[in-house]
């Protein structure tokens, strides 16, 4: 085992004299007051290697000893990480409560996993079976999944099972298989194995392009700037625009098998109401709790940086190993921007040329890096997997001309930008329609959408004009489109995160509004004057709300619409032809459509 | 006792470079001189070379200095006998009381661990409508008033400290005006609250790192209380000060600046600080209430922006108001689903109809022709200003409550308020006038 000794501290970084080789990314303890200080190996030259400690540095002295692992920064692998809460090293922050108290203690580092704990074990492979990297061993029930016991990925070429135990319980560490390759080389497996962090599991057989809307349940993103199961987005915006509330709602909603939330350099009270209520809260697609298809990687703002660094490849590395289940798995990071500040400051200490901002040169290589971990997968079975990415970005004064923002637009695949003029004007969520996009497939007939966005982009230019010229300035056909767009905006777009009904709107229900949506978008009216206009329009808002506020094809729900669709014919005098073309194609993909 | 050493090789701002051995990171030191002697933290090691921090600043200090480090790192004292104290950024008496040192805590401990917190759930009353109404403050909470200098960010502070319904005050002053020091301790004395509030006080003339020194004594003090079982608030006046302070080091520490030469860890050096406000379940809790003075009024400055990025919302000051727009608290829907059952609708409704006001002034400002509705709109915009907004009111939020259904009612018919039904057959004042 390399040894060396402390010969520098500046901030968490710290210098170390090494005697033996040692690796980059290796971890290394550094003792210190009776305790042993976990630290990562991040620069070397000569016998001289830069360390990041992920604890608090106070205290340590030059002289100081230090022990290298000659391992890589890993994660544990195996049953039992789904409803964890854990910091960014993987520490489990509920067991660490226990031993510890109120506060968190440093080199204090527990099993990530219940070791103790039994579970059903059941064979799917058998002995003389050829096995690779990632291939199912068998199974365990963890909640509802079927977790896979897999061939640890370290191995890089096929093996022979050579035994396996039967079906019954073990616990992690036992061995459950025995494994050989060509040389005939023994290898005990165990249902749990290690993974360093920032490498990239790859034992699938191909990547494939993501095409298959993910499902949010809200409605301008799910219509107007879709995601999909295996893509990347980012969420950027000032302070208070509600990147977080649009997170949680994600992470209550979204059609995955599984959350990982890292919380990354944000505020503990945030992750607080994620930990206490997830456990009370039923996932309406499954009837068990939202906690038990979530993981929650918690490295908030006053914990140690270095350790936000880490976090977000921790999560990640979670997020491979339950894909390689066949699983689709959903990784919210908030904020990108703190871990982005995180690298910055260890390139301030490792005295590394700055780029713009202070940030490092190699930002953009390195944000690419993480987003390129996110896709959708064929596995070596033919079941498919995916990882989609969404991260929160904090941009310096909320402007999105900074270096963080403008590389991760540089390849994510959707950007919902929030906008401080819409979360000023309590417009949420304040994602800005216009300005953000998305280079994924939605739920609804692309052509239906590009009718609304086109009645949105020119209905916003005659309101600015509006400002102008005051409402006596503009033509009657001007102020119905402008009246059309507000309609979109605060009947579609706006949506109440707090309403038990609205806050989540499936993929039946959101092609259904739609329709009656663009039913009103295509017709043309009979309005006479600007105020009779815009006394409709306010009426039929209301009636809308209130049909958004009633769960779906309820009475209330049946009633509303059939208000809306009578009133609506009160002052309709015709169809705009194009609308009416698009309305009919609209009308073919909705099944089972009452109208 | 450990080796003086009494050759100080360099002398940079704030910082002097000592050839030493068996120095521990973060370890405190006696710099002194002649006739004079300041604590120095060590904040940079490579091999023997030791970097330190001067509190008093390196004003005066000769290369002849001695040196003697301490063996441990800041401490404060933490008893009882604080309570009604006065002291400095390094934790020195500045009221001719006797110097403490008994019971010495570190300050600038570890974080709470995220799975101990609970979700906040009491209010703190300070009886101004734009608080207590539209943005309430929540215990726990950190929060700060966002003012451009010169607006009365200080006597705001000190009435909600009366106010407040809490068990201890702790008062952080950094680069704080003589007078301002002299203003808060007058008024606590005369609120009858000084046996009950601890400060520890950087004024505008003291050295620069003792700045740095005062979040971290005065929230290390709040923790100790906190544990203790008792609901503390802590003030701290005025935070851009201290990230200045932090600025000054980093330039002197030659560290590459991020955003107009604040650096790269501001985000972090601040979060540190605010993160410390906590609910302990079955303990005390801890309060922040910060100043952060916004250089030219811009919200977009590196302190305004890296603090409203950590802190739950901010008080926005301005022209000797709250402004509603601007402000926010992120917890208020955590307590105000609690108070009365028209306390979220109402308010809702009144800053929709406020907002409606501003944009009635504009067009009528632009030249173009009000409505009826406009002039609705442009009389309740007047008396919300002055029965809502003005600083001098001083009410319960239940008679907050009740006046803004009066102003409503003075205003406006019910439909037009937006207001559920329900809420109105309820709250809506009934035609004889009457006044309550
Ligand atoms: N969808 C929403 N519905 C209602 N209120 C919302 C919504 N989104 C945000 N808000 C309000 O805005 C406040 C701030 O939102 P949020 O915490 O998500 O902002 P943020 O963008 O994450 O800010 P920061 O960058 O500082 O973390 C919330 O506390 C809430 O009051
Ligand atoms: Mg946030």
């Amino acid at each position: 085992m390399t040894k060396g000794r402390v010969v520098g501290i500046n901030g968490n970084m710290v210098t170390v004299e090494v005697a033996g080789d040692v690796t980059m990314n290796e971890v290394a303890y550094v003792s210190c007051a009776g305790k042993k200080l976990k630290s990562e190996v991040i620069r070397i030259r000569g016998r001289l290697a830069e360390m990041q400690v992920f604890e608090m540095s106070r205290g340590i002295g030059v002289g100081d000893e230090v022990e290298f692992t000659a391992e890589l920064l890993s994660v544990r692998l195996g049953p039992g990480l789904l409803a964890q809460v854990y910091d960014g090293l993987q520490n489990p922050l509920p067991e660490l409560a226990a031993q510890c108290g109120f506060f968190l203690e440093r080199g204090v580092y527990l099993s990530p996993l219940d070791e103790k704990k039994e579970w059903p074990f059941t064979p799917t492979a058998g002995p003389g079976d050829t096995v690779s990297a990632g291939d199912a061993l068998g199974t365990v029930p963890e909640g509802i999944f079927s977790h896979r016991i897999m061939v640890p990925f370290q191995f890089r070429e096929p093996l022979r099972v050579e035994r396996i135990v039967p079906a019954g319980s073990y616990r992690i560490l036992d061995t459950i298989a025995e494994l050989s390759d060509e040389k005939g080389n023994r290898f005990p497996v165990t249902m749990t194995f290690t993974w360093p962090v920032k490498r990239p599991v790859t034992c699938y057989r191909e990547r494939l392009r993501p095409v298959e809307p993910l499902v949010t349940q809200i409605r301008i993103i799910d219509t107007f700037i879709p995601v999909a199961r295996g893509g990347t987005y980012c969420i950027p915006g000032p302070f208070g625009a509600g990147k977080t509330v649009l997170q949680q709602v994600t992470s209550r909603n979204a059609d995955v098998d599984i959350v990982i939330i890292a919380a990354c350099g944000e505020r503990a009270g945030e992750v607080v109401e994620t930990l206490r209520e997830f456990p009370k809260l039923a996932d309406p697609r499954t009837g068990r709790t939202l906690m038990e298809r979530t993981v929650i990687i918690c490295n908030t703002s006053s914990m140690p940086v270095a350790a936000r660094e880490a976090s977000v490849y921790t999560a990640i590395t979670l997020a491979e190993y339950y894909r390689q289940m066949g699983l689709h798995i959903l990784l919210l990071a908030d904020s990108t921007s703190r871990w982005a500040q995180a690298l910055r400051e260890m390139s301030g200490r490792l005295e590394e040329i700055p780029g713009e901002e202070a940030f490092p040169a190699y930002l953009e290589s390195v944000i690419a890096g993480f987003y390129e971990r996110a896709g959708l997968v064929r596995l070596r079975d033919r079941s498919s997997g995916s990882i989609t990415i969404g991260g929160t970005v904090s941009p310096a004064g909320g402007n999105f001309d900074e270096p963080v923002t403008q590389s991760t637009l540089k390849v994510v695949g959707a950007f919902h930008g929030l906008s401080r003029e819409r979360s000023d004007a309590r417009k949420y969520p304040a994602i800005h329609p216009l300005e953000s996009w998305s280079k994924y497939p939605g739920l609804i007939h692309a052509p239906g959408t590009e009718y609304a966005r086109d009645i949105l982009f020119r209905g916003n230019e005659v309101g600015q004009m509006m400002k102008v010229v005051g409402e006596e300035g503009t033509a009657l056909e001007d102020y119905e489109l402008y009246l059309k767009s507000e309609f979109i905006d605060s009947v579609y777009l706006q949506q109440d995160s707090y309403d038990p009904v609205d806050a989540a709107v499936p993929t039946e229900r959101q092609r259904h509004v739609f329709r009656l949506l663009f039913k009103v978008l295509a017709s043309r009216f009979d309005f006479g004057s600007k105020e009779m206009a815009r006394f409709f329009f306010n009426q039929l808002r209301q009636k809308f709300l209130d049909y958004n506020g009633s769960p779906w094809q309820g009475d209330d729900f049946r009633r509303y619409e059939d208000e809306i669709r009578s009133f609506l014919e009160t002052k309709r005098s015709g169809e705009d032809e194009e609308g009416g073309r698009i309305l009919k194609e609209l009308g073919s993909d909705t099944a089972g459509d009452p109208s | 006792m450990k080796k003086i050493y009494s050759r100080i090789e360099a002398i940079a701002g704030n910082v002097i470079t000592v050839h030493a051995g068996g120095v521990r990171n973060g370890e405190l030191a006696v710099v002194s001189s002649a006739g004079q002697s300041s604590l120095a933290e060590v904040i940079r090691l490579r091999e023997e070379k030791v970097s330190l921090q001067v509190f008093a600043g390196s004003r005066g200090i000769s290369t002849g200095d001695r040196v003697r480090f301490l063996g441990h790192p800041m401490r404060v004292s933490f008893s009882a006998d604080l309570l009604g104290r006065i002291f400095d950024g390094g934790g020195k008496p500045r009221d001719n009381g006797p110097e403490l040192d008994e019971n010495m805590i570190e300050i600038g401990g570890p974080a709470v661990n995220p799975a101990q917190r609970i979700i906040p759930r009491n209010m703190i009353r300070t009886n101004i409508p734009m608080i207590d109404l539209f943005n309430s403050l929540v215990e726990s909470q950190k929060l700060p008033v966002f003012s451009v200098s010169g607006e009365p960010y200080n006597p705001l502070l000190a009435r909600i400290a009366l106010q407040a319904e809490v068990d201890l005050i702790i008062l952080g002053g950094m680069g704080l005006k003589h007078d301002d020091y002299l203003f808060f301790k007058e008024t606590l004395e005369k609120g009858g609250a000084l046996n009950r509030t601890v400060f520890f006080v950087h004024t505008a003339s003291d050295p620069i790192v003792e700045c740095l020194l005062v979040p971290d004594i005065a929230l290390a003090v709040a923790e100790g209380f906190a544990l203790q079982g008792r609901k503390v608030l802590v003030l701290l006046s005025d935070m851009t000060n201290f990230a200045d302070a932090l600025k000054e080091i980093a330039i002197t520490m030659e560290q590459v600046p991020s955003n107009r030469g604040y650096p790269g860890d501001l985000y972090s050096q601040l979060a540190a600080r605010y993160e410390k406000a906590v609910d302990f379940s079955g303990a005390g809790s801890i309060t922040i209430l910060g100043v952060t003075t916004m250089p030219g009024d811009d919200v977009t400055h590196p302190v305004p922006d890296n603090t409203g990025y950590i802190t739950e919302g901010q008080y926005y000051l301005k022209n000797g108001r709250i402004e509603p727009f601007g402000s926010l608290s992120r917890l208020k829907q955590l307590v105000n689903k609690d108070t009365r059952a028209d306390h979220r609708a109402l308010m809702d409704s009144m800053i929709t109809l406020y907002a409606a006001y501003k944009e009635s002034l504009e067009k009528k400002a632009m030249g173009f022709k009000m409505t009826d509705w406009d002039r609705k709109l442009l009389k309740y915009g007047v008396i919300f200003e002055r029965e809502m907004m003005d600083l001098s009111v001083n009410i319960p939020l239940e008679t907050a409550l009740d006046n803004g259904w009066r102003i409503l009612a003075s205003c406006f018919s019910p439909e037009e308020t937006r207001l559920r039904s329900e809420l109105l057959r309820k709250y809506w004042p009934s035609r004889e006038g009457e006044s309550d």
